[in-house]
């Protein structure tokens, strides 16, 4: 993974020194909340309904278990002892004070991270695909791109204040997992017949209260002119986006407002009138990122693992785990372990710095020492031998990090809500909670199969509800906490938005009505298909008339 | 209102002139984007400077013929979160514009690094602020990413100085 | 019979810290909304909002706003379930947050379920 040179390094620490004497200056006075909101903002801090939130970057969901350790660190040292993996995938800290930021910005320049640009209206982490470069079925490894994307945008002087937050997805794979088509700038690669690669460029998708598909402006752009192409399309959004209203200024609402085909006009204008120098650098750039992402020193091992299929015999509930939460690798002998934050009943995503530290020792010890943030808030070992995972099993069991649901019914999305978010309408966790408690059961799950669950607290849909197979959006009625279920959204490459079922409910009803839902789905499905499958068959009758159907 | 240019404050010379006001026939006129269009090519005949105050909802690309004969352009900053003018301003520069870009409105020390970078050269700047937070703010980053940036100062250019050297990119440490 | 008074009050989170916090009749902040002054007539609330927005320039708090909120038998209830969680902590960690600290609410958020 990319290691820092002494320019990286010389760049966190005057970032750094530059918020610490803001962070000063606010204190004394000298900068009024007005002046100071879009400069904290751009650090990732938040101000919250209990204390500050700090949002750490982590670079297209990637780290090393020395950074790792580092977060459980500052969890212990300037938190409560535990922190929150995002959607994004970054990980938020929830009781931060604004006197202690500095320090903490520091902590994370010592281990090559930062909280640069984790908010404000300014381009955000660059997220992607969580299984890249170990993927089966990865064209190739999107996180080089993803390193030369963050540093591009980095302090960039055009694109800081931009009408609204701006967000760049990245996946190498033909399976989406990194939701770029609801992203505000999506970068899917594509392998044409000459075997060439290039840029499929998806602008304007987007979730929020306006949730949206985004549309393809370039179907194979050249790596080379990936970086002009974007200051294209990023300028003609920081000029004509909406400023007049906070809801309507992403560029989704530009796109959708101009037309498809206006804004393609206008980005092509505006790339076909800039200049175009000499790219060459650019391209050694990459280059040299590329090289911190070459393959670990893969063992040359035979497909089949002796020891790994024993250990199943001899224990069922290492099988269910192993058939459950390891994804397929695309070197024999090698699988993806999908550690589940989402433990029955607990809170999604969180994670104990004591949790963190184990994670980070199995990291070290058995993946090559590279640990990923998924989509779903959960953490993925990237590349472990087969014939270690029983044991990894054993310590991820002791540790309470053992949850065999990773793409199940118990492995829900929920953004933290309002028992800790001032944006939000409604709580989220409680519901995540409730849902959890009620699939408890193992056999219940797997007979369930996949199926994405997401929850938001509100409109702004952090919890990305609009893209669950089953969406949960809390709203506030009459000062009442009130949950609306929407249906058949994805995030992958056919994506779609859930559609609303019908009136909505209170907080202690939403984990039965699930239950009918999924109850419906298991009535009328046919073999093999899972929920998605069957809800793009049969569309919302069914469940509709099982959910409101009178007495 | 007090105008900063090359870490100094500065007299500002330049006549502003209303939409509808008299052009003196002599001296540095500044007039806004209407006026300077609907007078052009006339006013390019007379003696003494030309200057434009530009709204940061004006297309650059409006004035590319004029852009020989400016020497000043003003850009807004209506709230500090309004970043329209950064665009316009780096665009100006890369149409060739050559002349002082003066920024106005809403201008905080800590953006004054950002304006820089994308062209502008002079910046009206309250009273607020003493004239050292200025400076020192127009410095606090030595470094960064982003090519082809229009400096005055000299940040240095990451990727830059990382391939200047074709030799010393070859030879170095390539992480596993 | 209890006596229930109702009128506004005004949270802020704390500069320094980000704890949340309600203005007090001595025009302190404090983290207990139970010492929360409450404006019963419009013009005591205004008073009320020009005070927290003075101590917002004064660098103490930031983010203050009014909020609905009623007084019964000296405990302070907010009307609104977030403003309740203010003055609690989070629902799902009953070990964090005032509640953990002995400066949590006495009206339960939410309630009644």
């Amino acid at each position: 993974m990319y290691r820092y040179d002494e320019f990286d390094n010389q760049f966190v620490r005057e970032r750094t020194r530059q918020f610490r004497d803001q962070a000063d200056r606010r204190l004394k006075g000298d900068l009024t909340e007005d002046e100071f909101r879009p400069l904290r903002l751009m650090n990732g801090l938040y101000l919250q309904l209990h204390a500050y939130m700090l949002r750490v970057a982590i670079p297209y969901g990637t780290l090393s278990s020395r950074q790792m350790r580092q977060l459980a660190l500052i969890a212990e040292r300037w938190d409560k002892g535990y922190g929150h993996f995002t959607t994004r995938q970054n990980i938020q800290f929830n009781w931060i004070k604004l006197e202690d930021t500095a320090d903490i910005l520091d902590a994370l320049a010592d281990v090559e991270m930062h909280a640069i640009q984790t908010s404000g209206n300014c381009i955000r982490n660059v997220t992607t695909d969580h299984w890249a470069g170990a993927a089966a079925d990865e064209i190739a490894d999107p996180r080089p791109v993803g390193e030369l994307l963050r540093q591009w945008s980095s302090l960039h002087p055009e694109f800081s204040y931009l009408p609204r937050k701006f967000k760049i997805a990245v996946t190498g794979a033909p399976n989406d997992r990194a939701a770029v088509k609801v992203h505000d700038i999506g970068l899917r690669l594509h392998r044409n017949e000459a075997g060439e690669t290039g840029w499929e460029v998806i602008v304007g998708g987007g979730l929020g209260r306006t949730p949206m598909v985004g549309v393809t402006v370039r179907g194979f752009l050249p790596q080379h002119e990936l970086i002009g192409y974007l200051e294209a399309i990023m300028r003609v959004y920081n000029l004509y986006g909406r400023r007049d209203n906070k809801y309507k200024a992403r560029i989704k609402i530009l796109v959708h407002e101009i037309g498809h085909d206006k804004f393609r006009e206008e980005v092509e204008a505006e790339y076909a009138s800039r200049p175009h120098p000499s790219t060459e650098v650019e391209e050694r750039e990459l280059k040299r990122i590329a090289a911190y992402f070459a393959p670990p020193a893969f063992e040359n091992l035979p497909r089949w693992s002796p020891a790994f299929e024993e250990a199943k015999l001899s224990h069922p509930a290492f099988a269910r785990w192993a058939k459950n939460n390891l994804g397929p690798h695309r070197v024999d002998g090698y699988a993806i372990v999908n550690i589940s934050l989402k433990p029955e009943g607990g809170i999604p995503g969180d994670a104990t710095a004591e949790q963190m530290r184990i994670m980070a020792d199995l990291a070290e010890r058995y993946s090559f020492d590279e640990l990923r943030v998924s989509h779903a808030q959960n953490i993925v070992l990237p590349h472990v031998r087969k014939g270690d995972l029983f044991a990894i099993w054993q310590a991820l069991e002791d540790a309470g990090l053992a949850a065999a649901n990773y793409g199940l019914a118990g492995d829900i999305i929920a953004c933290p809500g309002l028992d800790y978010c001032a944006l939000a309408t409604a709580r989220s966790i409680p519901i995540a909670q409730s849902i959890s408690r009620k699939f408890a059961d193992s056999a219940k799950q797997d007979e369930i199969g996949r199926i994405k669950i997401n929850i938001s607290g509100c409109i702004n849909a952090c919890g990305h509800h609009h893209v669950g197979h089953i969406g949960i959006l809390g709203l506030d009625k009459k000062g009442e906490e009130f949950y609306q279920i929407t249906l058949g959204g994805s995030s992958a490459e056919s994506a779609s938005i859930g559609t609303i079922l019908g009136p909505g409910f209170a907080g202690h009803e939403v984990a039965d009505a699930i239950e009918t839902i999924l109850d419906t789905y298991l009535k009328h499905r046919e073999p093999g298909e899972e929920f998605l499958g069957t809800y793009r068959r049969l569309g919302a009758k069914p469940f509709k008339e099982a959910l409101y159907a009178t007495a | 209102m007090p105008l900063l240019r090359n870490g100094a404050v500065v007299s500002d010379g330049w006549i502003d002139v209303s939409a509808d006001g008299e052009v003196p026939t002599a001296g540095d006129v500044v007039l806004p984007a209407s006026r300077l269009l609907a007078d052009w090519p006339g006013l390019s005949e007379r003696n003494g400077r030309l200057g434009v105050r530009l709204a940061n909802t004006d297309r650059p690309e409006m004035f590319q013929a004029l852009l020989p004969r400016l020497s000043l352009i003003v850009l807004p900053f209506p709230a500090f979160n309004d970043g329209r003018a950064y665009s316009i301003a780096r665009k100006l520069r890369e149409m060739g514009y050559a002349g002082e870009l003066r920024a106005t409105g809403n201008v905080l020390p800590d953006q004054m690094q950002f304006m820089l970078q994308v062209g502008f050269n002079s910046f009206e700047i309250g009273d607020r602020f003493p004239i050292e937070m200025w400076s020192r703010a127009s410095r606090q980053m030595s470094l960064a990413y982003q090519r082809g940036l229009f400096r005055r100062d000299a940040e240095s250019e990451i990727w830059t100085e990382r391939h200047t050297d074709a030799e010393a990119w070859l030879e170095q440490p390539h992480a596993g | 019979m209890s006596a229930v008074e109702k009128g506004q009050l005004i949270t802020a989170n704390r500069l320094r810290d980000g704890n949340a916090v309600f203005l007090t009749t001595s025009g302190n902040w404090s983290e207990s909304i139970d010492e929360a002054v409450l404006a019963v007539e419009p013009e005591a609330a205004a008073a009320l909002e020009q005070r927290a927005r003075e101590d917002e320039r004064k660098t103490i708090v930031t983010g203050s706003y009014l909020v609905d909120a009623e007084r019964r038998d000296g405990r302070v209830r907010a009307a609104h379930i977030r403003e309740r969680m203010r003055a609690l902590g989070p629902t799902v960690r009953t070990d964090l947050g005032k509640q953990a600290e002995g400066k949590g609410a006495f009206f339960a958020a939410p309630e009644g379920e």
